[in-house]
């Protein structure tokens, strides 16, 4: 069991060497706690956020009652949440429904243990990366936890024994998994890249090395589509604008959760809105540099002091998540929800095709690289050969319209 | 350490595998069923293969389980099975089968591996415990064409599977006649 976890953390390197300390069980237990508290803190953060940003757009005020510029308005949401009766239904499975919430809450906690926040800092002479866990395979798990996320969606709306519910839930479980697919490749496209699953690597493999970094360094534009096709599934995952089907009010009341209430019902939407933060955090890893970014000052703070290696990280992966935030605002804003049939067809016939070959593209060009072939013509031709086969496909695909005049 | 991780993770296991048999309901079976999965990735953990474990969880949990629920809640779940299927021979045969197998999974731990295992030559796992490159590497080198055609198969079936799930949803000759809620899926 000596390879467990793979020791790539430098705490963990210690632990291997020296054996258990109390020291090092509390590093341990204060990074998980951190990382806890941080998700709820920008849960409640960011809809207040998100609720004034939309004001603006719709020139409305928005919440202004609870606290400075009502930032204390979500906290009042949960703890009256909090208190309320927790109602379930007589045909309920009571097991499972009680379960169901948390089921949806672990995945997206958990998908946020392996993304790096900082860089390598000290905590109490213990020297660590500034993740929760430093894993091998981060990338597949970071697939996995998206994978398992649909089971507390459909097991919530089994679980609640009524119609609604029950189709809400089936038509998210089919929407959660149509957009796995390409969720996946998306990652791909970043992996290829890489070549590695280790979040840290990838991030390390991004480093800054002066404005061009952003271009060349970063992953979000050698693999552009790739990365467009992760942020339009990731929404997808998340369940949000203009994705937000699962909870269609006009066609299906409220979705999986109609019958939950009280603390069970916020924690659905804590669910959701932290796979959001969690999507984004992943997003700025694979593709965006992670917390990589121009230090401060070098010359009079130290490229080792405490503002560059603690501060300066955390703060360019914040607003980088940030952004990407402010981005999925701005479509809940501006998109209206698609209908179901647009929105599978558009996952199924568009999506997952272009998203294969796209990774295909990249391969190639990543081959060319390695080769040491001319870098631009075979990038010409991989993408001109790339884009016939998806024009070929595209010929293969009938049309919306198309479908309806021929059973007419 | 490794025997208490050992034993724990096993009484879950087992636990679970026997829940997924005596459950009633069918949902509650899946359920028991993905617990194992889980619980059997920790076990591929151990034994250092941590792509294996969770390659596990990506595709058993999070897919095919998944599958197994979304079906059985379109075919409609309330529907609690009967365990008496009325043919007289099958539970005897059942037991003789259970014995039989017990007995060959016995046999197989009692003595040496016999089935393949140690017989693969190369190290699987580099330095740092990372076994993806070499796995990979095996992967696309000595078992090319293994994995070439397990693709094509799986290509096929899911062809095949189109193919006759179409067949069931030709429009009717009478285009009035045409489930309107098929529209969507029959091209």
């Amino acid at each position: 069991m000596t390879h467990l976890v793979a020791i790539v953390d430098p705490l963990m390197h210690t632990f291997a060497k020296s054996g258990f300390s109390w020291s090092f069980l509390f590093v341990v237990i204060i990074k998980v706690l951190i990382a806890f508290v941080l998700l709820l803190v920008g849960v409640m953060v960011y809809i207040w956020g998100m609720r004034k940003w939309i004001a603006d757009m719709q020139n409305r005020i928005g919440p202004d009652n609870a606290g400075p510029h009502g930032v204390l308005q979500t906290l009042a949401d949960g703890i009256k949440l909090f208190f309320k009766e927790q109602t379930m239904p007589d045909s309920a499975d009571r097991v499972v429904f009680r379960i169901a919430p948390y089921l949806s809450i672990l995945p997206a906690f958990l998908m946020f243990c392996v993304v790096p926040v900082g860089g390598t800092v000290s905590i109490l002479g213990h020297k660590t990366f500034l993740q929760v866990a430093e894993l091998p395979f981060g990338a597949m798990w970071i697939l996995a936890c998206s994978g398992v996320g649909v089971y507390g969606v459909m097991l919530a709306g089994w679980s609640s024994g009524s119609k609604y519910p029950l189709l809400g839930s089936v038509r998210a479980s089919a929407q959660l998994l149509s957009y796995e697919a390409a969720f996946g490749l998306g990652i791909l496209g970043a992996l290829v890249h890489a070549g590695t699953l280790s979040t840290r690597e990838i991030v390390n493999l991004q480093a800054w090395s002066g404005i061009g970094s952003i271009f060349r360094d970063w992953y979000w534009f050698p693999a552009i589509v790739a990365f467009v096709i992760f942020l339009i599934a990731a929404v997808a995952e998340t369940n949000h604008p203009p994705f937000d089907l699962v909870e269609a009010e006009q066609e299906l009341v409220g979705g999986f959760h109609t019958e939950y209430s009280g603390i069970r019902f916020a924690i659905f939407f804590l669910a959701e809105f932290m796979n959001l933060i969690t999507m984004s955090a992943v997003a700025t890893t694979l593709f965006l540099g992670g917390p990589n970014g121009p230090m401060l000052w070098p010359s009079r703070l130290g490229a080792h002091g405490v503002i560059n290696v603690w501060l300066m990280p955390v703060f360019w992966f914040g607003a980088k998540v940030i952004t990407l935030l402010f981005g999925t605002v701005w479509l809940r804003a501006s998109l209206p929800r698609l209908r179901y049939d647009q929105l599978m067809s558009f996952g199924w016939k568009y999506l997952i095709e272009l998203a294969i070959l796209w990774v295909m593209v990249e391969i190639a060009i990543e081959v060319a690289n390695v080769q040491s072939w001319n870098r631009g013509v075979a990038a010409l031709i991989a993408v001109v050969a790339g884009a016939g086969l998806y024009g070929i496909l595209m010929l293969c695909v009938p049309k919306p319209g198309e479908v309806v005049e021929e059973f007419r | 350490m490794d025997a208490i991780l050992f034993f724990g993770f096993s009484a879950i296991l087992l636990s679970a595998a026997i829940g997924v048999v005596i459950a009633r309901n069918p949902v509650h079976s899946a359920l028991f069923l993905v617990t194992t999965m889980v619980t059997m990735s920790v076990f591929f953990l151990m034994q250092d293969a941590p792509l294996v474990a969770i390659v596990q969880i990506v595709v058993y949990a999070s897919a095919i389980v998944v599958l197994f629920l979304f079906v059985i809640m379109l075919l409609g779940v309330d529907r609690h099975e009967s365990l008496d299927d009325g043919r007289r021979f099958q539970r005897p045969a059942a037991a003789i089968l259970g014995v039989l197998a017990l007995a060959g999974l016995l046999s197989l731990t009692v003595g040496h591996w016999q089935l393949g295992g140690h017989r693969l030559s190369g190290r699987s796992i580099s330095d740092n415990g990372d076994n993806v490159r070499p796995l990979a590497r095996t992967l696309f080198t000595h078992f090319a064409w293994p994995f070439e055609v397990t693709a094509v198969l799986l290509v096929i079936a899911v062809v095949g599977s189109v193919v006759l799930a179409r067949r069931s949803s030709r429009p009717a000759p009478n285009p009035d006649a045409a489930n309107p809620l098929q529209q969507g899926s029959a091209r």
